[in-house]
């Protein structure tokens, strides 16, 4: 297929619309082409920038309320359907989330954008038909593999002994900065490992353990290395692994 | 956090509207451009989602639902109806022309969070409106087909012809600064 037909999936696939083998088609289009990923990255920036410029305003206390105040315990809906309220607890997070990041300053908005691209590589990645490229539990086998592939190299833990499995790796984007994504195992969780060189959007970031959306990431640098660990899993299993992955670093 | 799931019985509208508070005043206010309006948008909304409750057929979507009230109140009002211009233009038909630019990943990482906001303030409504559905309240097209009561295919390119007026109005203002104006 022609890039040009590509590309009229290109807002689709951004917006999370596309079926997913459209979308792994073009996932694995978008790894080949640098053209096509290129268009694709500003899609993604637009759609970033626009979300952080769009979250700007809060109502009043009063104003909050008020409106709680007149409705304030009215009509139970009457009918006997069995209704999950699904979408709710995530928006009431989000807002939570929004009301605190109305007055964050530059470097936060840099952090919450790191945070989410993050986020969406991370669930990108198992949400995908292959979530790696290098299939193994061996990181003598997944290591090696990243070579020739991302500008650097890395170490990897030794893993016995600890509830976490290697599953495998692939290569990954952070604002156009190559790195390795690896993906690791812990009861039924999986989580994410990048790592990048420590410049660029990255770079910079204080250390330290966040709850970025319903993640946790822990971040630090390590001989000029940048690592994020990313997951929804407890704090105390992202902390376990990145203090495997430090001790290997 | 968790809202348990709950029978409908249960459930008052005050448990589904009062979590869409601060999104719903964070929407109207940028479609009225004013504090003062966007609060008397806002309570206006609830009361009459109060009142229409009784109405909402559960198990569909009660935020659609919510948005739809904002934004068919909003569009009644005074402010409203000045804002509207006939959208006759984005029929799905007209679909999505690609153009060969070259993608412009500097000019948007360059563009500040006030160039954005100043770009949104300056697009007609119904580009803002949707870039704020689908960006800010992540809002499937099927949702914003929905609250906007358009079909799947006018989401489509009316969002495309959205994001093309936005990433003008970016590169103006960008060239605006790079030459001091
Ligand atoms: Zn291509």
């Amino acid at each position: 297929m022609a890039c040009e037909q590509w590309r009229e999936q290109l807002d689709r696939y951004v917006d999370g619309e596309l079926d997913p083998a459209q979308a792994s088609a073009l996932s694995a289009h978008l790894r080949g082409c640098a053209d096509c990923a290129a268009d694709a990255l500003e899609r993604v920036q637009l759609k970033r920038s626009v979300q952080m410029a769009g979250k700007r305003y809060t109502a009043s206390t009063e104003l909050r309320n008020r409106i709680a105040k007149t409705i304030a315990a009215k009509p139970r809906h009457g009918v006997g359907w069995y209704w999950k309220i699904l979408t709710l607890p995530a928006f009431a997070l989000l807002m939570l989330a929004v009301a605190v990041n109305l007055y964050v300053g530059h470097e936060d908005a840099r952090r919450q954008r790191v945070y989410s691209e993050l986020a969406d590589l991370h669930v990108a990645a198992l949400a995908g038909s292959t979530p790696v490229d290098v299939v193994s539990t061996d990181r003598h086998t997944v290591k090696p593999w990243f070579q020739g592939k991302i500008p650097f190299t890395f170490n990897l833990p030794e893993l016995q002994g600890s509830e976490f499995t290697l599953l495998g790796g692939r290569v990954t984007y952070l604002a156009q900065t190559p790195g390795a994504q690896l993906i690791y195992h812990v009861r039924k969780h999986e989580i994410s490992v990048f790592i990048f060189q420590d410049r660029g959007e990255g770079a910079g970031l204080p250390e330290g353990l966040e709850h970025p959306q319903s993640f946790n990431v822990q971040t630090w640098t390590q001989n000029g290395l940048r690592y994020f660990v990313v997951g929804d899993v407890g704090a105390e299993d992202i902390r376990a692994l990145s203090k495997l992955l430090r001790g290997a670093g | 956090m968790k809202v348990p799931e709950k029978s409908v019985r249960d459930t008052t509208f005050e448990e589904l509207a009062m979590p869409l508070f601060d999104q719903l005043y964070n929407f109207a206010r940028w479609l009225t451009q004013d504090t003062a309006e966007a609060e008397d948008l806002t309570q206006e909304t609830y009361a009459k989602a109060l009142r229409g409750f009784s109405s909402f057929q559960m198990g569909t979507n009660f935020r659609a639902w919510m948005y739809r009230i904002l934004r068919n109140t909003f569009l009644t009002s005074r402010t409203g109806l000045k804002n509207t211009v006939a959208i006759d233009e984005d029929t799905d038909e007209a679909l999505l022309p690609v153009e060969n630019t070259t993608p412009e990943s500097s000019l948007i990482q360059q563009a500040s969070r006030e160039m954005v906001q100043q770009a949104l303030t300056d697009l007609p409504v119904h580009f803002r409106e949707i870039l704020l559905l689908c960006e800010v309240e992540e809002m499937s097209y099927q949702e914003i087909a929905e609250t906007l009561g358009i079909p799947m295919g006018t989401v489509m390119s009316r969002l495309y012809r959205a994001r093309k007026a936005l990433r003008d109005l970016l590169r103006k203002k960008n060239e605006g600064v790079r030459h001091g104006v």
